[in-house]
Formats: structure tokens, sequence, C-alpha cells
């Protein structure tokens, strides 16, 4: 089934490595304020901003995952991730903060295939 | 074709700017239509118009003017990333109480709407991230 649009965002990168994670999910939030549908997709060290516990108070930075459930306010309720991206990094997705739907890799590139606008971060 | 360009990573730790600044000389020269750019993440350092770099080495910050310039393309940057990053306009300036704006010219300041808007009305979208 083809998403027009609707965007695809995928994040691909660690929470607190750099202001990337913030900023995608800025992305996420303006696209859901313009009523464009959002989805989004988990990929690579991007995984690790859905870990539960999150801790980065100790780093002085603002706690990323308290922002996750309100995309659910925002009416972004698809929310993938990737089975081996999680496997690799030893993450369980029954464990992750927000409920997102681990994908095998043929499943995402699937996923890829159904939307035309798809934003990586 | 309409494309839309966003630039994310750094224009001095990556080949983001430098690389999304070549792919538009070649899809222009190819004969598509002026592309909508937007500047977000680490690339709204390209709007500094304070870079430096040495005389020998190229000032992409110019290259990108000339650009815009030449094929009256509007370079939006993300206001909110690029303030966290210290760059802004003269209006900016005064409200953040900065000493001064350092905005390049031909650059604009404009939300995240832009980039959505953008996205949206384009026929591709071709992402720079670069190592962030």
């Amino acid at each position: 089934m083809s998403q027009a649009g609707s965007i695809l965002l995928v994040l691909r990168h660690s929470p607190y490595s750099s202001q990337i994670a913030r900023e995608a999910l800025d992305a996420a939030l303006t696209a859901a304020a313009f009523e464009v549908p959002v989805s989004l997709l988990f990929l690579n060290d991007g995984v690790y901003q859905l870990i539960s516990e999150q801790q980065p108070e100790q780093l002085r930075a603002k706690n990323l995952s308290k922002a996750l459930p309100a995309l659910a306010l925002y009416d972004i309720d698809q929310i993938y991730t990737s089975k081996s991206c999680l496997d690799i990094r030893g993450l369980n997705a029954a464990a992750l903060c927000i409920t997102a739907e681990p994908l095998d890799d043929a499943a995402v590139a699937r996923l890829f295939h159904q939307y035309q606008h798809i934003l990586s971060f | 074709m309409q494309l839309a360009v966003v630039i994310n990573g750094s224009p001095t730790a990556s080949q983001a700017a430098n690389t999304g600044l070549r792919y538009i000389e070649a899809a222009l020269a190819s004969g598509h239509q002026e592309p909508r750019v937007f500047f977000y993440g680490e690339a709204v350092h390209i709007a500094n118009r304070l870079t430096t770099p040495p005389q020998d080495e190229s000032n992409l910050t110019h290259r990108w003017q000339a650009l815009a310039q030449q094929h009256n393309i509007e370079l939006i940057v993300c206001i909110a990333a690029a303030i966290r990053r210290g760059v802004m306009d003269e209006r900016e300036a005064k409200r953040h109480e900065q000493t001064s704006g350092n905005l390049a010219e031909g650059f604009e300041l404009s939300g995240l709407g832009q980039l959505i808007d953008a996205t949206l009305n384009a026929d591709r979208l071709i992402t720079f991230g670069g190592q962030q």
C-alpha cells in the first residue's frame, strides 16, 4: 500500500551523542502538528533512543525518552524498529520505553518502498 | 522534477554540505527545477558568515551564496537549530541579548514547517546526513 502524503521518519543515531535525535523528534512533532501523517522507524544506533530507564541527567542532558510517550498525543502511533538492530545490541523489543513494532529486514525494506517521502536522521 | 534537498551534516566534520551543493549543480545542469533547500542540525553552521577558512581553501558558505544567487534558490535554515548553535540574524541576536548577528546573506531563518512543506511538495527528497 502506498502512503501518499505521509512521511516516514528514520532515526539512526543514539540519543545523546549529538542533537540529531532531539531534532528528528522535533521534525516528527512538527509534521504531526501540520496534520501530516508520520511514521517513525528506529534503526541502527537509533534503537538506543527507545531503551527504558535512561539517565541522561548524569550527562546534564534532557531525558529524550520522556518526550516519546507524547508521540501518541500527536497521533503518531505507527512506530517501528528493526529486529536485527535490536538483536545485535542485545535489546528486547518488549522492554522498550514505548511500543515499537520490531520488523524483520524484509519488512523494513517494504516499509521504505511504501513511502514516497522519507526523512532520514 | 521538483527536488527538495535537506542538509543535516556539519560543513566542517562531514561532506554533507559540499556533496549537497555539487548534487544541486548536477541536478540543475540536467534540467531539473530549482530545488527547495533546508539546512538542519549541524548543517546550520554553513550560514555563519564569520566562517573564514584559509585563503587557499574553498569557502563553502560563499559557494552556496553564489549558487543561490545564480539560480534564485531559497536557502532556508532551521531557526531553532541555528540559534542553539549561535547562528542568527540581527533580530534574533537582539531578542536573545547577543552582541551581534552572523547570518550570511542569502540564507533565511525559518521554522520546521518549511521542512515538512518542502518534503511533501517534492517529487524526490534527498537528505545529506553526514556522521553526527
